[in-house]
Parts: C-alpha cells; structure tokens; sequence
C-alpha cells in the first residue's frame, strides 16, 4: 500500500517536472532578451566596488554605459583610474584619453585649538542635520562640523575622523576620488585635488567666506582674503573671491612661496621635506622646475 | 504660566535688526538705502513675486547698515540695522485702541491691503497671508478657521490676544470671511482657555455665521488639517493642501493683524511674544516690535535664569534653540522659550524596538520609525513614497520615543532632500 503511494508521488511531480521543463524552456525562447555580452566582461574589468563615482549606479550601470558609448571621453571610473580604463578600451577597441589622478583634501583646519566652540550641539549626530539647523557650534559657519557624514560616505576606508583636531583626514593611497566625500560634505569642504608625485598638496584649507575680520575671530587659521598669496604666486595660480582665496591645482608648481607669507597659516603643505632655511627651500624648489 | 499676565508694551530698543525675510518664500527686496530716516509703517523692502511678504519699519530713525545678523535659522542673514529716533509713525496709521467697525471694504480691497500690509501666518509657519486667500481656479472655499487652539504648551500669546482684543479678532474674522466669499467662519480654542472661550462667546452675538468651537486638549491640536479634521470632518488628502477640500486656516493673531491693517491702516511691524520658561519667575506677553533683539526680551523679565541651558524661539515642540540672543524677533516668533540646563539636555540614544509608539501618536498616520531608517541610510525616494512630506514636524515621536532616537531630526532631513529632488524633476 504505502509503496504504491510512494510510486505515485515519483511518477506525479516527475512528470509534472517535465512539463513545467518544456513550458518553461518554449517561453523562454519566446521571451529571450538579448544582453551584449561585452558587458559581463567589461563589469569583470571594472573594480566592482559600487561606489557611484562615475556617475551611475554601480559597476554594472558603468559597463552598460561604456559598451553603448560612442566616445568614452565623458565616462571615467576614478576608482580604476588609467590602468582599468586603457584595458577596458583595448576590449572595446575605443581610445580613451589618460585622466590626471586626483584625491580628496579636506579644506578646514578648524581644531577646537584654532576655532574655538561658541555653543554645544546635541542633535543627530550628522553633519547634514546639523547645518539644515544652523551656523555650527562655533563662529565659522563655513567649516567642518566633524560628525562624519563623509566618512559613512566613504567606501575605501580612506577618511577617518581624527580625535584630536575633529576634522576629517584622508588617507591618500586609500582614496580612489569617487567623490562619495564631497557630495556628503554640506559644507562643501571637501575637494577632489590633482594628485602630485610624492602626495605633496599645497591647497588653501579653509572655506570662510566671511571677512578678514570676522573670519579671523571665529578661526585662528582662517583665510582673511589679505591677497598677500596672490601677489607673491609667480604662476597666476591663485585667485581671491569672496574673501577667500583659492590655489588652482593645474597651475600650481608647489613652490611654496604663497605658504610662507600666508600671516594665518590657512594654506596648507603637505608631505614636503621639512625646510632648513627659506633659500634653501627656495633652491629647491628651483631645482624641481 | 504667563496666561494671566496681559500684554505690556515692551519699550523700544535703542537700535533693531529687521530681516529681509521674514516669510516662507522669496526675500523681499529694499527700498530704502543706507542713512535714510525712516517712520513706523514705512516699507523697507519689497516682495519681488507673490510668496513672499513686503517688510515694513517697526521703529522710527536712520537706517544705519544693512548687515548679517544670526536669525532664527541659525546663520547669519541680511537685515536692516535701524538706529531708533523718537517714536514717529506714518500718520494715516491710527494709534488709537478704539474699536472701529471695518465696513464698506469688498473682497478686492482687503486682499490688496493684507499683501501690502507684509501679513504673514502668525502662528509660527509665517506664510504670506494673502497666497492663502486667493482661491486657486476650479476650487471654492466654503469655511474659514481660525485657529486658537495654541496648541503648544507655555505659549501664551494668542490666549491674551483673545481675551484682550476680542473684538478686534472677530472682526478681522469677518473681513477674512468678506475676502474668502464664505459665509462660516469658526474659531476653534482648546478647553484649556476656558476664559477665552466664554469671552469670544459672548461677543460672537453680534456676528453672523461665526462660531466659537471649543475643541479638545490635545497636541497637535493646532495643526492645520488637524484643526480642519476635528471642526469640520474634512481630511486633506495626501500632498493636498485645505484649499481642496474647500478650508482656510489663519492663526488669531492673523486675523488681528488684518484687523489693524484694514481698519486701522497700520502694516504688520509688532507682534505679541511670550518670554516664559520653567525657571522664569514672572513670565510676561509682550507687544514686540519685529526686529527687536531677544536679549532685550530677556532683560524685560529680569535677566537670564543662570540655569538656563538653551533659548527656544517658539514653543516646547516645534521651537527652535537659537544660538545668539542678539537674534532679532520676526514676524514669526510667537514666544521665547527659557529651558533650564537640566531639561535641555538630549537623553543618550538606545536602539529602536519596534514598540511602534511613534506609529500610533503620529497625527499623520506615517511611521516614523520607518523614514527615520531610510532618512540615516538616505533612501529618499523611498521616503517619498512613505508620505514624509505630509509630516508636519510637530515632534510628537521624537518626544514619545522610548529610546530617545532623533526620529524629527532624520525626517526632517528627507523631507528636504524629497523636496529638492522633486523640485529637480519638474526642471
């Protein structure tokens, strides 16, 4: 008896099985969606790390993108950079044009040290919420306000909160340039920079558009737009607007001469040897040209 | 608290900071420059399209700078710096408290003197007035509410307003309802001002088609649609707004200031404030003249309660902590709130539980819990379709939370992002 409900039972979703198999396989055919098979190999290509810094959702989105793209001139994967793009071009076999690297630098140096807290904030511990409600917690109401909204933004692990300044400091082998930074920053802080041989940056680090004066008050290290930068920069490299003043990245040739009569220390040099004397920076500086 | 006290006169400061914008909607534009003599009721700025509001001098004197001064927002806004001389007012402006009957205006006139006035809604959203009162093609008005109810603790000042200026109010009810084209008008209080109800009661006799509804201590009470739903049954849909269901609500201090402006030709430059607080030992109602710094407020009370920990510009729940005292006070600021240390303070966050008491106090009917998820993961389409726009920030969950979670604080920040979003796609 019960072997033959056990026959039964076999026979019946078996043969159900093969005829859901032959309606299926029928509509199947029918319903079949041609997909450029370029693009699992390009998407193979790319870094597979989602992070929208090319502009679409996702690696996947990319590799569509790039496969119907005539001219890959306008799409980049910051994250691959060169190497990733030249590959994905020869597969293709479309030309693509070398992009300068670039990295994240963080324009505020406002440590509590420097710029001193007029009130305390309690709210949600997020940098959007926080400047949706005010100024800040201290007199600048361009600076970071150090909750982190661009380090959860971050994908590579390449930002982190330093505890002791409370600003945010970027780790420049970790940082792909995705930009995820930038766009979660509501201050506007944080700039995608050319990236130098040896990570050195010269970048005035700070935002304030708020007079001399004013500026000055609520940030030690603040730039006051005094224009000394400009007229010292041999390059035209500089320029001030809003009170503040600004290094173009492309023109600069880090000769550090702005640095040196900046009277705030708003502009900043980074991973430069340290200088003995002022001619000897200035020989070297000479030299690299 | 400060319910008994009746509404004084603050005196006018030496100098006062009057924002240009003082309005939902475009800032208004000046007219007047640097060094000219201004008069009470004089126009410095004019509205450049129609939301927004016309800005008027609140004091007599030079205009001194045009200046950035920390507003209510919290950053630091252009506003007029007005150097106080003597107190001289335009001198079609009747200063007289007489009660003068508004008759022989039509609809057309009204409405051209409250946007020329600069009203705005007084009870804290400062929407231009005016835009309320235009019905939009295809709708129709049928009831006008005015909103009493005051809804959130400590404030005080439409209380005293109500109970000072009856008449007035009931007037300026009748010369909205001219407006509107409507022939009910409603003025709903809270039982909770028992005095103001019985007041407005025996004076509404001489009105047709107005009446006093007392409604049910509740909070929010004085929410739009919440007023709308529990006078008249109606609920305004989704993303609707109550013009489509055919109500308008103004505050009474709204309907005060279009009394003035109507009948007394005098435009919106003063407003009555409360400045009260747990630790404030005599909490008063003052008539403000806009522009006026809170610290002066505060100096009229008797200085600072060394305790104090925060300073909210508005009620308990919708307030919001200012973080200058030299802030001015706007069009909107119904009362300065003085919160000692101790109750200032954020509890430390815990973890959602799913108890769902957000869910079943929301006024709105949205899950809180659930957009303050996607507001800190930023899913703000999803949100979208949650409704988050239908919330009306009142606080409620925030405040009921168990886990003390910044529920507002996230929703609040999608509802920006929704709006800005939606704002894109119509480009």
């Amino acid at each position: 008896m019960s072997s033959t409900i056990i026959l039964l039972t076999v026979v019946t979703l078996s043969l159900l099985g093969v005829v859901s198999a032959i309606v299926l396989y029928f509509v199947a055919q029918k319903f079949k969606v041609f997909e450029d098979p370029r693009i699992d190999d390009v998407e193979g290509l790319l870094p597979g790390a989602n992070c929208g810094g090319c502009g679409y959702p996702g690696c996947r989105g990319m590799a569509d993108a790039l496969v119907k793209a005539d001219d890959l001139s306008s799409l980049f994967c910051p994250v691959g950079g060169n190497e990733t793009m030249g590959k994905i071009a020869h597969y293709l076999g479309k030309t693509v044009a070398e992009k300068e690297p670039r990295v994240a630098v963080v324009r505020c140096q406002g440590s509590p040290e420097h710029r001193k807290p007029t009130n305390v904030y309690d709210g949600a511990m997020s940098c959007a919420i926080s400047a949706s409600l005010y100024s800040g917690d201290t007199g600048c109401q361009y600076g970071c306000l150090g909750y982190g909204d661009c380090v959860s933004a971050c994908n590579f692990d390449a930002i982190h909160i330093n505890l002791v300044t409370k600003l945010p400091e970027v780790i420049d082998d970790k940082c792909t340039a995705c930009g995820a930074c930038v766009t979660a920053c509501p201050k506007n802080i944080i700039e995608l920079r050319r990236k130098r041989p040896k990570d050195r940056k010269i970048f005035v680090s700070c935002v304030s558009m708020d007079k001399g004066a004013i500026s000055r008050k609520a940030c030690k290290v603040s730039c006051i737009g005094c224009g000394k930068c400009v007229k010292v920069c041999a390059f035209d490299a500089i320029t001030l607007q809003n009170n503040l003043a600004y290094i173009d990245a492309q023109k600069c040739t880090l000769c550090r001469k702005c640095v040196e009569v900046c009277p705030t220390n708003a502009i900043l040099e980074l991973n430069f040897p340290p200088r003995k004397k002022t001619e000897v920076a200035e020989g070297e500086v000479s030299g690299s040209l | 608290m400060s319910a008994s006290a009746a509404i004084s006169v603050l005196p006018i400061p030496s100098e006062v900071f009057v924002p240009f914008s003082q309005h939902i909607g475009a800032p208004s534009e000046p007219v007047v420059a640097i060094g000219d003599k201004v008069k009470v009721g004089d126009i410095i700025a004019k509205s450049t399209s129609f939301v927004s509001a016309n800005i008027h001098s609140s004091v007599s004197g030079t205009v001194a700078g045009i200046e950035y001064i920390v507003d209510a927002s919290g950053y630091p806004r252009q506003a007029f710096r007005i150097s106080v001389e003597g107190d001289e007012w335009r001198p079609e402006i009747d200063r007289s408290s007489a009660f003068v009957k508004g008759n022989g205006y039509d609809a057309k006139q009204i409405l051209e003197i409250i946007q020329s006035s600069g009203i705005v809604g007084l009870g804290g959203a400062t929407f231009p007035s005016h835009v309320k009162l235009v019905v939009p093609h295809g709708k129709k008005a049928d009831a006008l509410i005015i909103n009493g109810a005051e809804c959130e603790p400590y404030l005080t000042a439409d209380h005293r307003l109500m109970l000072e200026k009856g008449h007035e109010i009931l007037e300026g009810t009748r010369l909205l309802m001219i407006t509107l084209g409507v022939t009910t008008g409603y003025i709903a209080i809270e039982n909770n001002k028992p005095d103001a109800i019985a007041h407005l009661k025996t004076l509404v006799k001489n009105y047709e088609g107005i009446e006093i509804v007392p409604l049910k201590v509740k909070y929010p009470q004085g929410g739009e649609k919440q007023l709308i739903k529990s006078i008249i049954g109606r609920e305004v849909p989704s993303g609707g707004l109550p013009i489509d269901i055919g109500a308008v609500v103004q505050n009474v201090a709204t309907a005060y200031a279009v009394y003035e402006a109507v009948v007394k030709h005098k435009p919106l430059f003063e407003r009555v404030v409360t400045v009260t607080g747990k630790s404030v030992k005599n909490p008063r109602n003052f008539m403000v003249r806009v522009g006026t710094p809170v610290s002066c407020l505060i100096d009229a009370i008797g200085g600072l309660p060394e305790d104090t920990g925060k300073i909210i510009s508005g009620g308990p729940m919708m307030g919001k902590a200012l973080n200058s005292v030299n802030s001015p006070v706007a069009k909107g600021t119904s009362g300065i709130l003085l919160v000692p240390e101790k109750l200032s303070r954020r509890s430390q966050e815990a973890v959602c539980i799913r108890c769902s008491k957000c869910v079943s106090v929301c006024p709105m009917g949205l899950e809180p819990y659930l957009l303050f998820k996607l507001g800190k993961r930023g899913f703000y389409d999803r949100m979208e379709v949650e409704h988050v726009l239908d919330c009306m920030e009142c606080g409620s969950c925030s405040f009921t939370c168990p886990a003390k979670l910044p529920l507002l604080d996230y929703i609040r920040l999608g509802k920006g992002a929704v709006a800005k979003m939606i704002k894109n796609r119509k480009k």
